[in-house]
């Protein structure tokens, strides 16, 4: 194999992942506009649909299909309940104390995924077979197809809930000012609440078409987590299409650092991005630097 | 600082000092061992968290880099001991210097993800580095304390040793909190903006208390390598940090005798809990959710604020500080 069959591959296998660090990354990025804080659940979600997706699959017998329905539901729930319950009854409304909560959230979770599905890892069939396609000489899963059609679907009704949807246009207004939305009438609890359950049904999402490549095990969360933010930080937290680019940057370049250099530090790599891109850029590719608002 | 912390201070000193005439069982001196180097841990980490209002959940990463670089150099490198903590201790300063500059100049909470992906980082190391580490077996033969001539060979004189040391970092601590640059880090985290206008140099306080709060857990991180003289991979991973973290809530942000209470309370709840090993880190993670939900200010302060309340009708600013914090939440 050339060398440059070889990178093309890897270009190709990092999109794959990249995709689902950029679903990860808007799931950030909701939450993230709608209250200010970093919800450090959100790695946790994706491992829940990964573990939900095999309970209703694998051990339930559900078509997938109405697996993947019940599993995006299942964990929309549970950002559901994390805001509806600790978030919202906190007794200090300080940033860092809801940050703090939302660890704890993490922790609680890792700690009754471990006890209700083990400590062994786990892992789904693929949605279509196995049989590698060949593609411009490089052999792709059919899995990866699946990723990247779902993440480019899922980031365009994204796209058009948020521009084309009153419910959208409310939750970027809330984005843009808290106060003022407040003021013209937008039941702002509502939508803090809504992006609370939506980042849940992304990372479920993320968690159902990652698993079949990568397996899930009941700590894979904190790791995905970070790489999703560190794609976040990557494209310019908060912002949507900055979500996108950074997501599959890194996958790209975690890809190619793996292939070229070494793959024992590949997640080692993710965290060098993240300190580089605050480093020399903290706004991110695609973020415009923010005036501190005094 | 106070009249009334030194004298805490003092009863304190002497309620521990007198401890180990009581307890016979080695056992419980160990767990008490191990106490006192999270108390040096957790006041560390509360200079960052309640002073300048950012958390690290890299902790263990700090903690591990002073077991790990002391071991190696005294054990593969053949350095005396107690230069090989400092190095240590300047190692882990000057890294965490590298990490604070760029994440804490920036607003909101960049440092939680950057310090827990330095702690992934020094964890992948220790166990992919095996050469000088020993991988994920461990590192072991690491020369025991030593002071001059004098061994420390059993628990109880590293009690003596330890507390004493946890003692003494509890004291300085009172005493950086009561200085000019307590009174900044006061200012700076009750209003950064209004710090920042009466001229103290915001940025630069976080970054040296990150810095000397790296510096403590690597100081403790040496400490217990040569006390159990054997170190693994397992001891410095991510959960390390989430206990010291919730070691600072529980006891409750800016408070020290809070931290202290946070951390024997918190060392010894798992011995307590042996019947429930399995589910160690579901409590954890329901403890650290209750505490910071019902509790914002810690444990330690409503227990105390309990006590306080039957003295002064109305607590303190509690209320206007509520208030305060509600208006936060609608801001922005």
């Amino acid at each position: 194999m050339t060398l440059s069959l070889q990178i093309f591959q890897f270009i190709l296998s990092g999109l794959t992942t990249g995709s689902t660090y950029a679903l990860i990354a808007i799931g950030f990025s909701l939450i993230h506009n709608a209250t200010g804080i970093v919800n450090f659940a959100q790695g946790e979600f994706v491992m829940l649909g990964g573990m939900f997706m095999i309970t209703f699959y694998t051990f339930l017998k559900l078509p997938m299909l109405l697996g993947f329905v019940l599993t995006v539901f299942s964990v929309a729930a549970v950002g559901l309940l994390l805001e509806r319950g600790p978030i919202r009854h906190a007794r200090s409304k300080e940033i860092l104390i809801l940050v703090m909560i939302t660890i704890g959230a993490s922790i609680f979770i890792k700690g009754f995924s471990m006890i209700l599905w083990g400590k062994n890892p786990m892992t789904l069939p693929p949605f279509s077979g196995e049989a590698p396609i060949v593609f411009l000489g490089a052999a792709v899963m059919p899995q990866s197809i699946w990723i990247f059609g779902i993440t480019i679907g899922v980031v365009a009704a994204l796209n058009y809930f948020f521009k084309g949807t009153m419910t959208g246009k409310a939750m970027r207004a809330v984005a843009a000012s808290r106060r003022s939305a407040m003021l013209t009438g937008i039941p702002v609890d509502r939508m803090i609440l809504l992006s609370f359950t939506l980042s849940g049904a992304l990372g479920a999402v993320a968690g159902i078409i990652l698993t079949p490549i990568t397996t899930t095990s009941y700590d894979v969360g904190v790791m995905l987590g970070l790489k999703g933010f560190s794609a976040a930080i990557l494209g310019g937290y908060g912002s949507m299409p900055g979500a996108v680019v950074g997501g599959l940057l890194l996958g790209i370049l975690e890809s190619l650092a793996a292939g070229l250099i070494s793959s024992e530090y590949k997640d080692a790599l993710a965290f060098l991005i993240l300190l580089t891109a605050l480093f020399f850029k903290p706004s991110g590719i695609m973020g415009r630097g923010r005036l501190r608002q005094v | 600082m106070g009249n009334k912390n030194k004298i805490s201070l003092l009863i304190f000193a002497l309620i521990i000092f007198t401890l180990p005439a009581i307890l016979q069982n080695n056992y419980h001196l160990m767990v008490l061992n191990v106490a006192a180097l999270n108390i040096m841990v957790v006041i560390g980490l509360n200079l960052l968290m309640g002073y300048a209002g950012q958390i690290s959940l890299g902790h263990a990463a700090f903690f591990g880099l002073g077991a790990y670089l002391s071991a190696i150099f005294t054990a593969t490198c053949g350095f005396p001991l107690w230069p090989a903590m400092i190095m240590a201790m300047v190692i882990a300063g000057i890294v965490a210097y590298t990490i604070g500059i760029p994440t804490l100049k920036l607003e909101g909470h960049y440092l939680v993800m950057a310090t827990l992906g330095f702690n992934i980082i020094i964890y992948i190391v220790m166990v992919q580095f095996d050469a000088v580490t020993g991988g994920p077996s461990g590192f072991a033969g690491i020369p025991r304390l030593r002071l001059g001539d004098f061994t420390f060979q059993s628990d109880r004189q590293i009690y003596y040793l330890f507390w004493a040391l946890s003692i003494a970092v509890l004291f300085f601590s009172m005493n950086l909190t009561h200085s000019r640059v307590g009174r900044a880090m006061a200012a700076l985290s009750h209003n950064e903006i209004a710090a920042g206008c009466a001229g103290i140099d915001t940025d630069g306080y976080k970054v040296k208390i990150f810095v000397i709060s790296g510096v403590l857990a690597s100081l403790a991180g040496s400490l217990y390598a040569h006390y159990i003289t054997f170190i693994s991979p397992g001891t410095f991973g991510f959960f390390y940090s989430i206990q010291v973290v919730t070691m600072v809530l529980v006891g409750g942000m800016a408070s020290l005798w809070g931290s202290v209470f946070g951390a024997i309370l918190l060392t010894l709840l798992p011995e307590v809990l042996h019947a429930v090993q399995e589910y160690n880190v579901l409590i954890y993670g329901l403890i650290l959710m209750a505490v910071l939900v019902f509790f914002p200010r810690g444990l330690f302060p409503g227990i105390a604020g309990v006590f306080a309340k039957r003295r002064t009708a109305v607590p303190p600013d509690s209320r206007e500080q509520l208030a305060l914090e509600k208006r936060v939440w609608c801001r922005k």
